[in-house]
């Protein structure tokens, strides 16, 4: 089968006063139908590449690539136009807080029926419908009254819901979700993956999950990318991540502390120069 | 006890913050505050630090009744707080010396030069850093500075609102490892506030469970690890620490 999406050497790079900053520097994977997790600390490069990957790159950054291409589509030539048919229907974008990322002057209903009727040839009724029933879809109560309410008036993980049937109201082949529940409180967290993984597998969508928890990526992905200084250092199957073999991988296992386990002091990851190398 | 805090009520503009909450740490003890954003956590801790408008109960330090939002000079100085975000929280246009600097002349103490030096030393930050500005620190030695900034005045009791949320996993381990030290070495009492059961359960060895302004449950890290809880709320945020789970789904 072809791979929905296909990244080949990919980098990411800044020019700075000081030099260039690589931000990622050799990235290659496939995606098909699937979960994939980028997990990193910050400053690992993960979300630079989820933003190329979207051609959301901002200036001056430079986006160089052997191949980045998305079904059938090189991403690489790409121009504005295509670009615009893109996001939003084929491909979207879930960011981390919604608090930043919805346009707080506009209702959530104007919001969700603004990316169908651009996308889309539908008649305000239907947009309407349609939004309606996504707002449902992502298990809001009462979508009615919050398609005519405006981003403050919703909670975190109510406007994190909303985000979600946004961009998902015009059935996108692929996901891009970057820190989708790190703003939420954790029983918030849950009802909200929960909602984004049925969606996903429904609607047999590829999704990149982009984030800084290995535990939480790895319950939710099928397969674990870890980057380290714009590197993969190792690829996991989810399955297998108690066998991760990269002392970097291991560390962040390590490090964090754990219910029901004393371990004093924690251990620390000790950093090594040649895995950026 | 060192600190008792009974009955206290918390109310922002009609909102009440904090419903009647009383909670009780004693001397060297290390207390956690767990819950979810809006359940008065932090509220109590400042609170405690005097940063909110109580409206009712009573808060007791060392023996010492606290009246308001006034406190002692001697209180400033035995209960210094640390905050979530360093980024945030140092002055962003003074050198980690003149931070550390300030503390030292509220309170009129002398002998900077030797104090700073001690300070930074203490939390794994060497001269060197002296006289760099936050703009030149990660995160993590963002926050030890601001640890430094709280030990500097020889504190009895230290206040830690979120301490290590804003920094990688790494990094996190790194400062709970100091915070423990430190803890340890001075016979410090801390009361943290923290949404990550994990965090919690390894500082300390008692914590409140709060929810809507109210104490839900009050029980030892053991017990809680151990599944002895007595409130289904406590309960639910324990599985939902543990991570996502597709058996959790309803279909």
């Amino acid at each position: 089968m072809k791979p929905l999406l296909t990244v080949s050497n990919l980098s990411v790079t800044y020019p700075t006063r000081t030099g260039v900053v690589e931000a990622v520097r050799g990235l290659s994977f496939e995606l098909g139908r699937e979960r994939l997790g980028i997990v990193g600390e910050s400053g690992s490069g993960k979300s630079q590449t989820g933003r190329a990957i979207m051609g959301l790159t901002p200036p001056p950054g430079i986006v160089r690539a052997d191949a980045l291409s998305f079904s059938g589509v090189d991403l690489l030539k790409a121009g504005s136009s295509t670009w615009r048919e893109m996001r939003g229907s084929r491909m979207a974008m879930i960011l981390q807080d919604p608090k930043f990322s919805l346009n707080p002057v506009m209702t959530i209903g104007r919001q969700i029926t603004e990316t169908l009727r651009h996308h889309e040839n539908v008649s305000k009724r239907e947009a309407r419908r349609r939004a309606v029933e996504m707002l449902e879809a992502v298990q809001i109560e009462d979508p009615e009254r919050v398609f005519a309410l405006y981003p403050h008036e919703v909670s975190g993980g109510m406007g994190q819901r909303a985000m979600i049937a946004m961009m998902l109201v015009c059935g996108p082949e692929l996901l891009i979700a970057d820190e989708p529940t790190s703003a939420l409180d954790v029983t918030v967290q849950l009802e909200v993956l929960g909602i984004l993984d049925r969606l996903v597998r429904d609607k047999g969508m590829g999704l990149v999950f982009i984030s800084h928890d290995l535990r939480l990526v790895s319950s939710f992905c099928d397969r674990v990318l870890v980057m380290y200084a714009g590197r993969i250092v190792e690829e996991l199957a989810t399955a297998d991540l108690a066998g991760a073999k990269h002392p970097y991988t291991r560390g962040l296992l390590d490090c964090t502390p754990k219910i029901g386990e004393s371990r004093h002091p924690l251990p620390v990851l000790e950093r090594q120069k040649e895995w950026a190398a | 006890m060192t600190i008792r805090i009974e009955n206290l009520s918390v109310t922002f503009d009609g909102f009440q913050a904090l419903k009647s909450v009383s909670v009780a740490v004693g001397k060297g003890e290390s207390f956690g505050l767990v819950g979810e954003s809006g359940s008065g956590k932090s509220t109590l801790l400042r609170a405690v630090a005097g940063l909110a408008p109580v409206s009712a109960g009573a808060i007791e330090v060392n023996g010492e009744a606290l009246l308001g939002n006034r406190r002692s000079r001697a209180f400033r100085r035995a209960v210094q707080m640390v905050f979530q975000d360093p980024y945030a929280s140092l002055h962003p246009r003074q050198t980690v010396d003149r931070q550390l600097l300030e503390p030292l002349a509220i309170h009129g103490i002398g002998d900077g030069e030797r104090r700073i030096l001690k300070a930074l030393d203490e939390v794994g930050l060497g001269s060197s850093f002296r006289f760099r500005y936050p703009h030149q620190l990660s995160g993590g030695q963002r926050q030890r500075v601001a640890i430094a900034r709280a030990l500097i005045v020889e504190p009895e009791i230290l206040l830690l609102d979120e301490p290590t949320s804003a920094l990688d996993a790494s990094v996190q381990a790194e400062v709970l490892n100091l915070l423990e030290d430190v803890r340890s070495r001075h016979g410090l009492t801390y009361i943290m506030v923290s949404h990550d059961l994990g965090v919690v359960t390894h500082m300390c060895s008692r914590l409140a469970v709060m929810k809507s302004g109210e104490v839900v449950e009050t029980l030892a890290a053991t017990d809680l690890a151990g599944g002895r809880m007595v409130s289904d709320y406590t309960r639910r945020l324990m599985v939902a620490s543990k991570g996502f789970s597709r058996e959790m789904e309803p279909g």
